[in-house]
């Protein structure tokens, strides 16, 4: 085992820090300048000012119910940069923010703003000190417009009248924003709401601004302008602390990136040295595994048939607004269907509306030759459909049931979960067990609630029991979503070697190297309609990224020098942490736990 | 499923579970047994504020508590409580809040009343006839409530609160001479059914300490048949998981919209059988003297209860207790009867309060023990590479 942390906090020079990171470093991170975390000298942060850090967070430690926890973490933030958080899923990072934001105590340490220290106990306290943060889900009234969400609860500031409305014109010009506030909130795009939400904090006097995953809604396109915005509140003296987890993102706008795993700060680095590739294995503890070339496990048999699926929904005008518009698809056996889209744009209801979740205006779905059109949820599942949601804890789960019983959930009506119309507990347990020893579930028992795992063991015991009842299709919506990477490879292998055995499995991810990665096939899903096709071996996820907005559409094909060099980016490890590969190093990957 | 190793697995596996079933009932027992005791004190402090002594009235509860007579009394108001807060808790247990339970038992008792006065069958047709007749009624009335909220949206508090004074409207409606009552009835103030047939009168045993009710068995049999659909039948696993998580029970293939009417029928139906006790062993005839409020108390009972089987069980006993020994209490010495409804209340908002902060306590505790072992396990995976 490697060291993970060095040792306590004095400002000693890092004469090898390499040394403190990892035993068996790669021979060339000798040129890197990854440092130790601890290392609180100026020089440890590029474009360092002389001033005060604006940001230090020394010792901070959460103890948390769960198994994800901050563990003496310390991170210095200099004023006026843009400082990237990185790490996987589950690291610590959100948790560390709230701590930063006063929406949690921590248990220890100290948090300095401007080298004062302080102590926030609501998100208040943080404010009035000039930390505003933007959070991954958007918290603004789509019926208003946007001067009135923004003066919305901060009225003493500017009152909420022309001066309110100068001020934010001020704002907006002075960071190249581009707000116009007259404009309802419901009208605007994702990019557009993120402005908006980025210019009620800076409108609330912040300074330090905290962005968490801002680009996990975004395209590509939106993600370059997003960062044009950050750099030009960098220069008017903001600072930015930037949550991700995207590798070249926070490599092409970052001035200093921490890497936080398993709870606990385990180094800084440089962007101008680092590669993707040392940062992920920063990130991950561990040697990337490499991608695989593979074959191709794609028959002629159709299994899934969907035909002219159309659903509309009247909004609350009673506008029919069409949320499936005559969508139409077929997955053979062993073939994997990845569905690339921006939320919202109809994955959700393609998904119910297979499961039956969802009534339809029309359309067919068919499964391995049987109608199943009219058919309950119940029956689908029967006729083999396994389903991991997109929202395991709403759809995928009984948090305060066992483990037993939430193996038994979806399945009630299956061996090895009932007789008849009874109950089989002891067989439902039985099988619960071999489940949590196949699928590598990390739990104490099985009487456990399901609400005690993280969230990687609760995804691999759902895919243990969709797995368990011989599924003809699968349907996997975001399966690696808030997933620790290690689960995340387990997750992936499983999928594959289902694939393998004949399994035709509908795909839909945000995570377009993931699609990319382990699709045959990939449809683009834009306002309900399947507006473009693509094949993965041939597709750079820019271009994909560009039909995702609907820009493009039919059969999109990238220039083959942009597909080879974003394999080589991928083959040095990019982006996906641990990419598609089987994992054979999973040993070191358990969640932090306290 | 036919893997060789889970006998092995079960076996294994058993003294745990065992060791935190242990520890989930004492946390379950601490919520329930601290309200107790601090609306006991509350109601004595109350006593000795109003110049009383707590001792002597909660001796004097005790006593008759104790004393034979007091526990037949007892016994007899337990098993309607127990009807009551089993109506109540089947539909709490798929998140349904049936407040109509009240009129549910009325209009049954007042529909049983009348086909016993209307029928007489030999006992042994004649008393599953009219158990039959008053869940068939609780059991339909509830189904407008569920039928509403399926395909309109109708919140089932609301319809059912509504449906409780519909119910007693159509009782004033109904019980008039020349419908439901006899048409004679001219020389009595109140307006009551003819007595029921003796062949429905239902059997009863009789102790030292009075008649005790056989109405008993009943309950008995609706707990047993209720732990049993719940725990062990795929119905009552669809139940739990409706009533844990909606979204999830959906995602897993489970009707809701069946789920709603049935469950909430079933909750009638129970229902139905709140007001027989009373008409089958006591008071042979339905009137507009009927006890009230009995649907009301099912709901604290079955809220102290936590909705299973045994707890109501238990906190029927203990609201009967409370009810049957309070009543003795201006009798045997000055104090007031109404410091039982303290007790009674006192008790259903502590119990509520102190069940969800066990509930949020006992969730940590797991998750920080699940952590902790599992940190433990990889900390000795990690000793094994080292050795390795």
């Amino acid at each position: 085992m490697p060291v993970r942390r060095p040792p306590p906090r004095a400002p000693e020079p890092p004469a090898d820090p390499l040394s403190l990171q990892r035993d068996e470093a790669p021979d060339d991170q000798q040129e890197i300048a990854i440092t130790p975390s601890d290392s609180a000298s100026p020089g440890g942060t590029p474009s360092a000012g002389t001033a005060t850090p604006a940001v230090e967070l020394r010792g901070i430690t959460k103890r948390f119910p769960g198994v994800v926890a901050n563990h003496d973490i310390d991170i210095t933030v200099q004023r006026g940069t843009v400082h990237a958080l990185m790490g996987e899923n589950g690291a610590g990072k959100s948790t560390l923010m709230k701590i930063l934001y006063g929406m949690q105590k921590p248990d220890e340490g100290t948090i300095a703003i401007d080298g004062e220290q302080v102590e926030f106990s609501t998100p208040g306290d943080a404010i009035a000190r000039g930390i505003g943060m933007v959070h991954q889900h958007f918290m603004l009234a789509d019926n208003l417009t946007v001067w009135e969400n923004i003066v919305l609860g901060g009225e003493k500031l500017y009152g909420i009248g022309a001066k309110a409305k100068a001020r934010i014109r001020e704002l907006s010009d002075q960071y190249g924003l581009d707000i116009r506030p007259d404009e309802l909130v419901e009208d605007l795009g994702v990019a557009d709401r993120q402005r908006v939400e980025i210019l009620k904090v800076l409108y609330r006097g912040a300074r330090i601004l905290i962005l968490d995953e801002p680009t996990a809604v975004l395209v590509p396109q939106e993600v370059d302008a997003l960062f044009d915005n950050l750099r030009e509140l960098k220069a008017e003296g903001v600072t930015v602390i930037f949550i991700s987890h995207k590798l070249h993102e926070v490599l092409s706008v970052a001035d200093a990136i921490s890497v936080i795993r398993r709870g606990t700060t385990v180094g800084d680095a440089d962007p101008r040295t680092v590669t993707a590739r040392q940062l992920a294995e920063l990130m991950v503890g561990a040697e990337l595994p490499s991608p695989e070339s593979r074959e191709s496990t794609v028959t002629d048999v159709e299994m899934l048939k969907v035909e002219g699926l159309r659903i509309a929904k009247p909004d609350a005008e009673g506008v029919e607004r069409v949320v499936l518009d005559d969508i139409s698809l077929r997955i053979r056996k062993g073939e994997i269907l990845g569905i690339a889209g921006v939320e919202g744009n109809g994955q959700a209801e393609l998904v119910e509306a297979i499961m039956g979740m969802l009534p339809l205006d029309a359309g067919t779905v068919t499964l391995d030759g049987a109608d199943l059109t009219g058919a309950l949820t119940r029956t689908r599942r029967e006729a083999g459909i396994g389903y991991i949601p997109e929202d395991r804890h709403r759809h995928g789960l009984l948090l305060e049931a066992p483990l037993w019983e939430n193996r038994i959930l979806g399945h009630v009506t299956e061996r090895p979960n009932s007789k008849g119309l009874l109950l089989d507990p002891a067989g439902a347990r039985a099988d619960t067990q071999r489940i949590v020893e196949q699928y590598d579930v990390r739990t104490p028992g099985i009487e456990v609630t399901a609400a005690s795992l993280s969230g990687g063991n609760q995804q691999k015991l759902i895919i243990g029991r969709e797995m368990s009842h011989d599924p003809k299709l699968l349907i996997a919506a975001h399966p690696t979503r808030g997933v620790d990477v290690g689960a995340q490879a387990q997750i992936w292998e499983q999928i594959r070697s289902a694939q393998r055995e004949g399994l035709a499995v509908l795909l839909i991810s945000a995570d377009l190297d993931e699609l990319i990665g382990l699709s045959d096939t990939i449809r683009v899903i834009y306002r309900g309609a399947l507006v473009a096709d693509a094949d993965p071996a041939t597709v750079t996820a820019e271009d994909l990224g560009t039909a995702m907005t609907g820009a493009a559409t039919g059969h999109i094909a990238s220039d083959p020098e942009a597909v080879a060099a974003a394999q080589a980016l991928a083959a040095e490890g990019t982006e996906a942490a641990s990419d598609r590969g089987p994992s054979t190093d999973t040993a070191d990957d358990e969640q932090a736990g306290e | 499923m036919t893997s060789p190793n889970p006998p092995a697995a079960e076996a294994a596996k058993r003294p745990l579970s065992q060791r935190i079933d242990l520890e989930r009932i004492g946390l379950a027992l601490a919520a329930p047994v601290l309200a107790v005791l601090l609306s006991v004190i509350i109601a004595g402090t109350l006593l000795a504020v109003s110049g009383r002594d707590p001792f002597d009235a909660f001796t004097i509860m005790w006593n008759y508590g104790t004393a034979s007579d007091g526990q037949v009394a007892v016994l007899n108001k337990a098993t309607v409580y127990y009807l009551a807060a089993a109506a109540a808790a089947f539909g709490f247990r798929m998140n349904l809040f049936n407040i109509g339970i009240e009129g549910q038992y009325k209009l049954a008792m007042m529909f049983a009343a009348f086909v016993g006065t209307q029928i007489d069958l030999p006992a042994f047709l004649q008393i599953p006839l009219l158990l039959i007749v008053a869940m068939f009624v609780g059991g339909l009335w509830a189904s407008i409530a569920g039928l509403l909220k399926v395909y309109r949206g109708v919140s089932e508090v609301i319809s059912t609160i509504m449906l409780n004074a519909i119910a007693t409207a159509v009782i004033g409606v109904l019980l008039v001479p020349g419908i439901l009552a006899p048409k004679t009835s001219g020389t009595t103030n109140s307006i009551q059914t003819a007595k029921i047939s003796e062949s429905s009168h239902f059997f009863s045993f009789e102790t030292q300490g009075g008649t005790l009710w056989g109405f008993i068995v009943i309950a008995v049999l609706v707990g047993v048949v209720f732990q049993f659909t719940l725990n062990r039948t795929r119905f009552g696993f669809d139940l739990r998981a409706t009533g844990r998580s909606e979204s999830a029970a959906k995602a897993s293939g489970v009707n809701v919209k069946r789920m709603v009417i049935t469950s909430i029928v079933v909750s009638g139906a129970l229902a139905g059988l709140v007001g027989l006790p009373e008409l089958m062993q006591n008071t042979p005839y339905f009137g507009q003297n009927v006890q009230t409020g009995l649907g009301f108390v099912g709901i604290s009972v079955a809220l102290l209860g936590r909705n299973t089987p045994i707890g109501i069980a238990f906190s029927a006993l203990l609201f009967a207790f409370l009810d049957a020994s309070g009543a003795q209490l201006p009798t045997r010495g000055d104090y007031p009867s109404e410091i039982i409804p303290v007790i009674q209340g006192t008790i259903v908002i502590c119990v509520v309060v102190a069940y969800e902060l066990v509930r949020r306590f006992g969730l940590k505790r797991q998750q920080q023990k699940v952590g902790a072992e599992l940190a433990a396990q990889a900390a000795a995976a990690a000793q094994k590479e080292v050795a390795a």
